[in-house]
């Protein structure tokens, strides 16, 4: 039997559009684009030239601190541009898809070693999508992890449902696992109830509670929390699937099952879509389109703004729409019932409703305070951490403070619920961030 | 209800910057925010939406919450005057003694939230800040925890005092180390105590239409004040817990001010664990230091005379000034109950203690914060080290 945790903190956010248990094919976008962004901590360098061609699985760019650490093409074809913004940072790498499809050829199965385990992951450009804590960014190769941590569930809301993802590639699934298993002790939390408890080579962990019980951090938390010097990587769910394709088929297939959910989103459901494709070809004309909307690139709490212009993010899962807002005006909001509106506070109505589903706008609703209210962010924040005394640590960039207080074990997304229901309208995600990667400048 | 909305948007070039008005361009943004939620969207990252719960609507619930105790107050003023003129309720009825005491308390709440508001405005232009909303609250609570005989002035400079000594030179609202409005009560109670104790401030002197008849230094002690000088109490359990006994404006209705603390309570504004252990301190407190040789008064009506409940759930819940840390809560409320009391009991010169209770605390609670917070760090880094 799987070791259970109940988690008491935490607070799920029922949104309108949940994603409906039905998969599409996206429409076959012609450009793709890797974001190096998506990366975070990643200083990319270029490999390719406009005008090379490459097969699917071929390194589009490298770290420059870690060249051996390469980013994959999603698909063959012809390198068109090379999209630069201010001071020629790379915004994008955009290959235009061959008709048939060529991929890279790599060793089938996995290798008993963990090293060679590491080299084919490295080689493949899939170790790009490892992450690492402290900091929460993407993982170094150099490092010798204490553990492999994998959330098989997120509760975000709108998030996908990976047990409905993982239908059918349950056996490319449990390959990635065990091929992770070679590298480091790889620890499993999954929800109450999963298909995927029997997971092998893996210490399979129950998490039952409210958002964010999902996030990896949490889990990491309860399971075998990071201490200062610790190292250890974490690979979204999805993402294990891509290894285990690697050890099964020796081709780099970096298809996701991406939940396309918001209340603006005619008929949500799944869409099958290549990382890198334009959000235009995934969402395409299942937009409400008569007011203005926000395209996020994920989900609403710990997502990005993006545009059906976009490329989805590497590590994106799902995308949602939500209306904008910005042109709504509501009166004497301080004192009306606002019928519409969830809130955790009970001076709404919204505790009367817990069935109910919303339609949240962007707006965020209230002028930008000091931290007024105490235990906001305690309520919604299942770690064994003071999550206030750390973010004030943050602002004040009291580096000592931060470690004391446990930031080698957050990342931003651990903040998202508490920036949710923050009355004072703090950016906790952005600070967290910020203190981040102060530390990890402070400590290269 | 868009003309409002029109208003605004045609008068907001003036007061922007470079405008006519820019020197008003926080009390512009003030009253904007208040007629229309702010339509300002989530940035590039971070949480796309946003609970509706802002700092704003938890802090007008608190002054909702303050009605039932400022009704009950006023009504209180003219009742109390009745009775000092030899006029019992039937010489004007109710609401005669309501308007007497409604034209009485409206001039100090007036005079508290313009000097209070007044100086917000100045200091957030200045800063080009938005005015922040927390003085609504402080500017409610000072009229109501003052003497019905505090002349205005004494109100003004106080209100002023606190505004700028106790809040703004911290940096604002949140940033506050005291509770302004109990900063404005000591100011009062060591700069002017003649006006703040004994037993002739309780009872409205002047003469006023509804009601006929004026007192001239008319005495008349609060319970407290009798426990203090030794004498039998001469109010009932009853007339405490209704709360028609002399004593500070907000302060005498215990039933009224429980409305509140459900209101606050539910609402999830004030924390339960700072108002129950507030009581249970208090309680405790109370049964083990009783009056020597007090007649007619039970260990557990300390609870329900002078200031302590309404500083129990208006001044120790304060979010800024007291614990926040969850598990410190309990302490930080049991230790304010238990030194109101001994300050009540065991010290002749002060009758109440909870003004002193609250503002000691306040002191100590970043203290009880850092000793939850280091225990926290100990055990992170003793994890380091075993692992």
């Amino acid at each position: 039997m799987a070791n259970v945790i109940k988690l008491c903190k935490g607070l799920d956010i029922n949104l309108k559009g949940k994603a409906a248990a039905e998969v599409i094919a996206a429409k076959p976008s012609k450009v793709f684009g890797l974001v190096p962004d998506a990366f975070y901590g990643v200083k990319p360098k270029i490999v390719v030239k406009e005008g090379e061609t490459v097969k699917a699985g071929d390194a589009l760019f490298v770290d420059k601190l870690h060249p051996e650490v390469k980013f994959a093409s999603p698909v063959s074809g012809k390198v068109t541009l090379v999209e630069r913004g201010e001071r020629r940072k790379v915004l994008s790498i955009q290959v235009e898809a061959d008709a048939e499809q060529q991929y890279a050829a790599f060793s089938k199965g996995v290798p008993a070693d963990g090293k060679k385990v590491l080299e084919a992951l490295l080689e493949s450009g899939l170790f790009g999508y490892m992450m690492q804590r402290p900091y929460a960014v993407t993982a170094c190769p150099e490092d010798t992890p204490k553990a492999i941590f994998v959330s098989a569930f997120a509760d975000m809301p709108l998030a996908a449902d990976f047990e409905f993802v993982v239908k059918g590639q349950e056996a490319d699934f449990q390959t990635g696992i065990d091929a992770l298993s070679k590298i480091a002790k790889v620890c499993l939390g999954v929800k109450p109830g999963s298909a995927l408890e029997g997971t092998k080579n893996a210490q399979v962990t129950v998490f039952k509670g409210k958002c964010p019980a999902g996030n990896v951090g949490v889990q990491i938390n309860h399971i075998n929390p990071v201490n200062k010097g610790e190292v250890v990587w974490t690979l979204g769910a999805e993402e294990v699937i891509f290894v285990g394709r690697l050890f099964n088929t020796g081709k780099v297939d970096l298809t996701r099952t991406i939940a396309v959910a918001g209340s603006e989103v005619k008929a949500p459901k799944y869409v099958k879509a290549l990382v890198g494709a334009k959000i235009n070809d995934i969402v395409g004309d299942n937009i409400v389109t008569d007011k203005a909307v926000r395209v996020i690139d994920g989900n609403p709490l710990t997502g990005m703004k993006s545009s059906l212009d976009g490329f989805i993010g590497a590590h994106t899962t799902e995308i949602t729409v939500i209306p904008e807002g910005d042109k709504t005006y509501e009166l004497l909001g301080w004192i009306s019932p606002r019928l519409n509106e969830f809130s955790v506070s009970r001076s709404y109505l919204s505790w009367l409703m817990p069935k109910k589903e919303y339609t949240l706008d962007t707006r965020v609703k209230g002028g930008h305070r000091h931290m007024i209210f105490s235990g906001e962010y305690d309520s919604v924040f299942p770690m064994d951490i003071y999550p206030e005394q750390l973010v004030k640590a943050i602002i004040a960039g009291d580096i000592d403070r931060m470690e004391q207080l446990g930031i080698y074990e957050v990342a931003p997304e651990d903040f998202a619920v508490a920036e949710f229901v923050d009355s004072s309208k703090v950016e906790l995600q952005r600070i967290v961030r910020e203190g981040l990667d102060m530390l990890r400048k402070e400590n290269a | 209800m868009a003309f409002i909305k029109n208003m605004l948007d045609k008068m907001k070039p003036t007061f922007s910057e470079g405008g006519k008005l820019s020197a008003f361009g926080s009390l512009f943004d003030a009253a904007e925010t208040f007629f229309y939620v702010p339509s300002e969207t989530a940035k590039v990252r971070g949480a796309q939406i946003h609970d509706a719960i802002d700092s704003k609507r938890s802090i007008f619930f608190v002054v909702i919450a303050l009605i039932p105790a400022i009704l009950f107050g006023m009504w209180n003023i003219g009742y109390q005057h009745s009775l000092a003129i030899g006029c019992t309720d039937d010489c004007c009825g109710m609401f005669g003694q309501f308007l007497y005491g409604l034209a009485v308390m409206l001039p100090k709440i007036m005079v508290s939230y313009a000097v209070g508001l007044g100086i917000e405005v100045a200091i957030a232009q200045w800063k080009k800040e938005e005015v922040h909303e927390g003085f609504f609250v402080t500017g409610m609570l000072i009229p109501m925890i003052v003497p019905v005989n505090c002349p205005l002035w004494i109100i003004a400079i106080a209100t002023a005092f606190a505004v700028v000594f106790a809040k703004e030179v911290f940096g604002g609202t949140g940033m506050n180390i005291f509770n302004p409005a109990l900063v404005t009560r000591a100011f009062l109670f060591f700069a002017y105590p003649a006006m703040m104790s004994g037993d002739k401030v309780w009872v409205n002197e002047k003469y006023m239409d509804c009601i006929n008849g004026t007192v001239d230094g008319f005495s008349c002690a609060t319970p407290l004040g009798q426990l203090a000088a030794g004498e039998p109490v001469t109010y009932s359990a009853m007339d405490t817990i209704i709360g028609t006994i002399p004593g500070s404006i907000g302060e005498t209705s215990f039933i009224a001010i429980m409305i509140g603390a459900v209101i606050l309570i539910w609402a999830g504004i004030a924390s339960w664990k700072i108002i129950l252990s507030t009581f249970v301190g208090g309680a405790l407190m109370a049964f083990l230091l009783r009056y020597d040789g007090a007649q007619n008064f039970e260990w557990w009506e300390q609870l329900t005379v002078g200031g302590f409940a309404f500083g129990a759930v208006f001044m120790a819940t304060d979010p800024v000034t007291g614990c926040r840390v969850e598990a410190g809560k309990w302490i930080y409320g049991f230790l304010i109950g238990v030194m109101a009391i001994v300050i009540r009991v065991l010290n002749p010169g002060f009758p109440e203690g909870m003004m002193l209770a609250i503002l000691l605390m306040n002191v100590f609670a970043p203290l009880i914060d850092y000793c939850f917070v280091q225990a926290n760090i100990k055990k992170r880094a003793k994890r380091a080290i075993v692992k």
